[in-house]
């Protein structure tokens, strides 16, 4: 249970995690016993799809998982008309560092339905899917156990609570692939085929899955919609800072005390986060870099952290909230090795579609491993910043641009801890143990 | 030096789990009716000529949809996969959750399994070994039964679980039994480092307890029941949160821990000011 504090210093009531860890809230009776639904009886008794949207627009409420685009103008997208829409929970939070979806999926189910049914309302969807990852097994069967409870109370199905409006709803468990969190990527795995993220426009809100309409929101976005109606979109509004709206939940991780995830009010000081809430890093260390929006999320260093949490305030410091997930690193770690980990990561989740993405990756991480072994000269360094450069913005989707952002960060902000390294490495083992091939020669099997 | 190079990535691969890249050449093998087929050509740095992984057969026409009659399909897992493709508009999309399915029934994604697969979703055998190949969790290799996957991505690997990895794989002493791998961030970084145990997640393993662990998986028992994630609670309690203004620092309890430096900071940083809050930032 965390909460939030306000200027005033009165603590601002968690909105979500309001009374999370409650025995039986996974439950419909238990979600109801807290008030759940009645923002969908109101959604569904007396607000058309228009006045939804209003109150989401009126909200401000943007999507918490990366983009942060505003869930008001994304439904507002939608084509009127007849035809078959769709709404997509994105649920593969697969971004190193998050956990949040996790913990309301598992917690609190029926608040992401009641959000996905009132969202799929507003965008005139009546088909809805949970992508949810594979790995998350426990929590894709606690969404199934609350779906047919949903059904068997007419939730979810034909006819809901006696309006017009019918939503099918499906969970979808995905089978692990971190590009599957990309929407476009989503679509394709949805549809029954490899990740392969698609080339933007036509957006999903024209043409997505099945070649029809679609709103694709996060886990948390789609949770919070039920706060936005029971409060109201200006109520809501009010919390937070003016353009980042609302709580955050943030997943804290890495070197600190208390890792977890924290509801916190956009705005909030991140010191106040990483050392209040979170406990800061062991006894007698110190930040030395942190990111704030998952791993995608160019690095920030123990001089940023009085920057408040927000989206603005962080893109204006040069990184992203991204999925609200802060890993702090302590000084006893070298940034090396946080570099190499995370570009094997991207490495290895690269789908191939695209050249720069592909071998961008792959390089980085030969290039880093020189560095690691004493094979590198500074001037390696320059051309790993290049690689980076010729990544972003090159690609069908950001998974390139998601290595190259924080490992570019990383070269430019620690160069000399870099070029210590390598000189370091090169004392250390003057001949390298793994030189390259000379030249490389055609054999057959050679690695059998 | 080569020689050397080969056991080096051998050893990535039995950690860093490429798609689809271990046990190079032994797809397969285990099946019968099939020839065996010539390692694939590589350079001398070890990277892949044509671009895969096993080489195929271009003798062989390609394969079609499997005829009903002649691939028996069991009565369950055809009603599985059935009960999938009828949730989606176009029964395509249920290829995963059938290939997990039939995963499940034969242990991997099998050729037989994908056959199976291929002749009640009415799909080419080619079209879901693709969709086999790019997803993590669809093994397209014979593996242990019991799945024991490292987290091993930044967050984990900053709490000790590449230890924690080689722990596993020594306790395990190259027990066929166990598919032990390394894995990508499995969304628990909260109870770093941690494992995915048959789909249960456990953590913070302590290295100690790695051995109880991988008796317990042997054994069949549930993993460490202590540690599994659905015993924990969001995050500690409120008594660990300072009280008081955003400033961090000066009104906290004099028993709170602290930053190891104090905060010299002249005046709260407003949250809701306009235009002030970033400025007060920099």
């Amino acid at each position: 249970m965390s909460t939030t504090t306000t200027t005033d210093g009165e603590r601002a009531q968690p909105i979500l995690f309001r009374g999370i860890d409650e025995e039986g809230l996974h439950t419909l009776e238990g979600y109801r016993r807290r008030g759940g639904y009645e923002a969908l009886a109101h959604v569904l008794g007396a607000m058309s799809p228009q006045e939804v949207v209003a109150e989401l627009l009126a909200s401000n409420l943007r999507g918490r998982g990366g983009a942060g685009f505003q869930i008001g103008k994304k439904v507002s997208f939608m084509p009127a008309g007849q035809m078959d829409k769709y709404l997509i929970c994105n649920a593969d939070e697969s971004e190193p560092g998050t956990f949040k979806d996790r913990e309301l999926m598992q917690k609190s189910p029926h608040m992401l339905l009641e959000g996905m049914i009132i969202a799929a309302y507003a965008a005139g969807a009546n088909r809805a899917f949970i992508y949810i990852r594979g790995e998350y097994q426990a929590q894709a069967d606690i969404l199934d156990a609350a779906l047919v409870e949903a059904q068997a109370e007419g939730l979810v199905g034909e006819r809901i609570l006696d309006s017009d409006f019918d939503l099918t709803l499906v969970v979808h468990r995905g089978a692990g692939a971190y590009i599957c969190g990309e929407e476009t990527g989503l679509l394709d795995s949805l549809e029954g085929k490899r990740g392969n993220p698609r080339l933007k426009p036509p957006f999903p809100a024209n043409q997505g899955l099945y070649q029809g309409p679609t709103l694709i929101n996060n886990v948390e976005t789609l949770a919070t919609v039920p706060h936005v109606i029971r409060m109201g979109g200006a109520e809501y509004a009010k919390v937070g800072t003016e353009t980042s709206t609302g709580t955050k939940l943030v997943s804290v991780s890495g070197n600190v005390q208390r890792p977890g995830n924290y509801e916190v009010e956009l705005g909030t000081p991140s010191r106040e986060i990483i050392y209040g809430l979170a406990g800061g890093p062991p006894e007698g260390r110190t930040v030395k870099l942190w990111f704030p929006g998952g791993s995608s999320a160019p690095v920030l260093t123990g001089d940023d952290l009085d920057i408040p949490y927000d989206f603005d305030a962080l893109a204006k410091a040069g990184s992203m909230l991204g999925s609200g997930a802060i890993i702090v690193v302590d000084d006893s770690v070298a940034v090396v090795d946080v570099a190499l980990k995370l570009a094997k990561f991207y490495k290895h989740e690269s789908c191939g579609k695209c050249t720069p993405c592909r071998e961008g990756t792959r390089w980085t991480v030969s290039m880093l491993e020189r560095v690691d072994n004493g094979l590198a000269t500074p001037m390696d360094l320059d051309i790993m910043a290049s690689v980076q450069e010729q990544i972003i913005g090159n690609c069908l989707c950001v998974l390139g641009d998601a290595m190259a952002m924080p490992i570019g960060s990383m070269v430019a902000k620690f160069r000399d801890e870099f070029e210590a390294h390598i000189e370091a490495a090169r004392t250390r083992n003057p001949f390298g143990d793994e030189q390259p091939s000379p030249d490389p020669v055609l054999v057959q099997g050679a690695a059998a | 030096m080569k020689r050397k190079k080969a056991g080096t990535r051998a050893a990535d691969q039995a950690g860093t789990n490429g798609r689809g890249k271990k046990a190079r050449g032994t797809a397969f093998d285990g099946h019968e009716g099939v020839s065996p087929i010539p390692p694939v050509p590589r350079f001398g740095h070890g990277s892949r000529v044509p671009g895969w992984d096993d080489a195929a057969d271009l003798r062989k026409d390609p394969a079609v949809v499997p005829d009903a009659a002649t691939t028996p399909v069991p009565a369950d897992l055809r009603a599985e996969i059935e009960a999938h493709m009828a949730k989606y508009p176009d029964h395509r999309s249920a290829s995963i959750p059938a290939l997990a399915a039939a995963q499940r029934h034969h242990g991997w994604c099998s050729p037989e399994a994908i056959e199976q697969v291929a002749c009640v979703m009415h799909l080419t055998p080619g079209y879901l070994f693709s969709v086999a190949t790019f997803y993590d969790m669809l093994e397209t290799h014979p593996v242990g039964r019991h799945s024991i996957f490292v987290c091993t991505n930044i967050s984990c690997s900053l709490c000790g679980a590449d230890d924690l990895l080689a722990a596993v794989l020594e306790a395990a002493d190259g027990d066929p039994d166990l598919n032990i791998r390394s894995f990508e961030c499995l969304g628990a970084c909260d109870i770093a480092p941690m494992a995915s145990v048959d789909g249960v997640y456990v953590g913070p393993v302590a290295l100690d307890e790695v051995g109880t662990l991988v008796a317990q998986i042997k054994a069949g028992e549930p993993p460490l029941p202590a540690k599994q994630l659905g015993h924990r609670a969001v995050a500690e309690p409120l008594a660990a949160i300072p009280k008081g203004p955003t400033t961090y620092g000066g009104q906290m309890p004099e028993e709170a821990p602290g930053p190891p430096a104090p905060v010299e900071q002249q005046s709260p940083i407003p949250l809701q000011d306009e235009g002030q809050g970033e400025e007060g930032a920099t």
